[in-house]
């Protein structure tokens, strides 16, 4: 039966596949839920012997930690910035780049540029731009401010305390937000601008015809057509933002803040890997479910408000 | 619309055009122009701050007032951030993970997809959507029971630990069954009535029909490892399995102020040559990648 040897093949070649998944993806998935609902479950202590009382203590010890609402209040704050900052400004870029012929490949490519980069590497430079080498202490004298703020003293500015000791937590978040902008913009740009370049050329004509203004062309042709990518980058941008991590780390090392306060610009995502390198894998598994609650209502939020204004 | 006619159109239109219509369409052309190259400057500034700086001496990158070219080129810096950070150990470690995980990888994805894609099977649907609706589940949810797992194996600081959970992407099993169905079924029965084994077939007739969704996977996967970061972190953070982001972090923690910038840009700057000569070269298939997947790396 040729049927049987294909079944029978088929199961062969998904075979390794198959138990990759069962080990690194189901289990998984039930094992987190399982741990997340025993009480301070810990697997050394597991392994140990220790029992586990069912309940949902590990939800309120995390709800109830302060670290644990300071990484949340971060998260939100670089989610809530860079995503549309970065829309806005993808947005204007792809659609400059549209409208040029000569030069248009060549910016292209300088626009993708940061997509290939190791976001820990070229966040080390960014803090070697912001970071002011040589401050003493209690004098306002230093060997040199970091390029960054040369440049605003260029421009007849103070200089300020980016990331070093001192600093304060609003300047941090400006580092931040600045650094995943300009991390976030390349992947935004190549899918604008190929939605952009799909867009029917005839709309621009019977526009062109009826001699309608640049700016109504924009809003009133090319964003409404373009809805489904601006939908598309705008939701990957907020499931982006909530798993901020490594940005963080590029600029501010493993400390994850300034010298003199370790932690305070931690994300909820390395709330969960403190958690799980602790031995406290209730509590990770609990914040990390947290994590996922967050970024599928926020999901949802949007695709409600995407499905009232997007033209598909 | 054919081309000729908007040209026809447009010539008509700049005809009727005034010279204040002109002068409006010359200006906005030009702050297009400037609004790019604008950002384009910002965005290739970090780069060309790394590179300067990593070629500066210590005591010129510590003057108050900045240099935008290094007067006397320090070369050695280059030669001091490989020893310091030990990079020919991190590099020779990535490219082991690198290409162990790429190989398996793409011989995994290759032998599911076309499962998927040619052959019948009970559940076939099921188990499809089953594996579509994995990728909804953020990473992080797997990572502590998989942290778990490894010790258990006892996986803790081994090559294995890195490489191993994430040989199966059910995003690139999807990618790749998409463009076998591409593949008419008729050359598959052809090849059978003359005897061809199946994997002659997948080797002469499918993979050099998706080479270059091939191509993309591979690519994505080699950048993935030397981008990676957090899983080794936690699993082999150790010198002998350290992978190149992990070295490179961990070899420059001074985060105070007083750290020696120069090699330090200049080991940036040697991490992040190479992928910028991949992205040079395969330029196409890495965005065509990008903008199918999504996938940072």
């Amino acid at each position: 039966m040729v049927d049987n040897k294909q079944q029978w093949k088929a199961w062969l070649y998904l075979a390794p596949a198959c138990i990759l998944l069962l080990v690194f993806t189901v289990w998984p998935i039930f094992n987190t839920l399982r741990m997340a609902f025993l009480n301070g479950y810990g697997n050394m202590a597991a392994i140990g012997g220790a029992t586990f009382e069912f309940g949902i203590e590990n939800f309120v010890k995390v709800i109830e930690y302060k670290e644990f609402l300071q990484c949340l209040q971060n998260t939100a704050i670089l989610c809530v910035a860079t995503v549309p900052i970065s829309t806005i400004l993808a947005l204007l870029i792809a659609v400059a780049l549209n409208s040029i012929k000569p030069l248009q490949k060549t910016l292209q490519t300088i626009f993708f540029l940061p997509y290939v980069t190791n976001s820990i590497a070229i966040g080390m430079v960014f803090a070697a731009m912001f970071n002011i080498v040589g401050l003493k202490q209690g004098s306002a004298m230093a060997d040199t401010w970091g390029i960054i703020n040369n440049v605003i003293q260029f421009f007849g500015g103070e200089p300020v305390n980016w990331l070093n000791a001192g600093s304060t937590y609003v300047s941090n978040m400006v580092v931040m937000v600045i650094y995943i902008v300009w991390n976030a913009l390349p992947f935004k740009i190549l899918i604008l601008l190929g939605g952009l370049q799909s867009i029917n050329k005839q709309y621009y004509d019977a526009a062109k015809v009826d001699g309608t203004p640049k700016a109504r062309v924009l809003t009133k042709i090319t964003i409404p057509l373009l809805s489904p990518m601006l939908a598309y980058v705008v939701i990957t941008g907020f499931i982006g933002g909530f798993k901020e991590y490594s940005s963080i780390i590029g600029i501010f090392g493993d400390k994850m803040g300034p010298a003199d306060d370790a932690g305070r610009l931690n994300t909820m995502v390395g709330f969960v890997y403190d958690a799980l390198e602790r031995d406290r894998q209730g509590r990770a598994s609990a914040a990390a479910l947290i994590l996922f609650a967050i970024i599928l209502a926020v999901t949802l939020f949007n695709n409600n408000v995407i499905k009232k204004h997007v033209h598909y | 619309m054919s081309k000729s006619t908007t040209t026809v159109m447009q010539a008509r239109d700049i005809q009727k055009m005034s010279v204040g219509q002109k002068i409006v369409r010359v200006l906005s052309k030009t702050g297009t122009y400037a609004f790019l190259l604008i950002m384009a400057l910002i965005v290739l500034f970090p780069f060309y701050w790394m590179i300067i700086s990593s070629l500066k001496t210590l005591a010129e990158y510590r003057q108050a007032i900045p240099t935008f070219w290094p007067r006397q080129i320090m070369w050695g810096n280059y030669a001091e951030a490989f020893t310091t950070a030990n990079l020919g150990d991190l590099f020779m470690n990535t490219l082991y993970v690198g290409l162990v995980s790429t190989v398996l990888s793409l011989v995994i994805t290759v032998l599911s997809a076309f499962a998927f894609a040619r052959l019948e099977f009970k559940g076939k649907e099921t188990l499809f959507g089953a594996l579509l609706a994995t990728m909804m589940i953020p990473g992080e949810l797997f990572t502590i029971t998989n942290y778990i797992t490894i010790n258990e194996l006892g996986w803790m600081h081994t090559f294995t630990a890195l490489i191993v959970p994430f040989l199966v992407s059910v995003f690139y099993i999807y990618l790749l069954r998409q463009n076998f169905m591409q593949i008419p079924n008729e050359l598959y029965l052809a090849a059978k009535v003359d005897g061809t084994s199946d994997i002659k077939y997948l080797w002469k007739v499918m993979i050099p029909l998706a080479l270059p969704t091939l191509i993309s996977v591979t690519i994505l996967k080699m950048m993935g490892a030397w981008n990676s970061y957090i899983w080794p972190k936690l699993v082999a953070n150790d010198d002998a399995h350290q992978m190149i982001t992990n070295g490179l972090r961990n070899a420059f923690t001074d985060t105070s102020g007083q750290a020696n910038y120069p090699v330090q840009m200049a080991a940036v700057a040697i991490v992040s040559a190479p992928l910028f000569l991949v992205f040079l070269c395969l330029r196409k298939y890495i965005m065509s990648g990008v903008s199918r997947s999504g996938i940072k790396g």
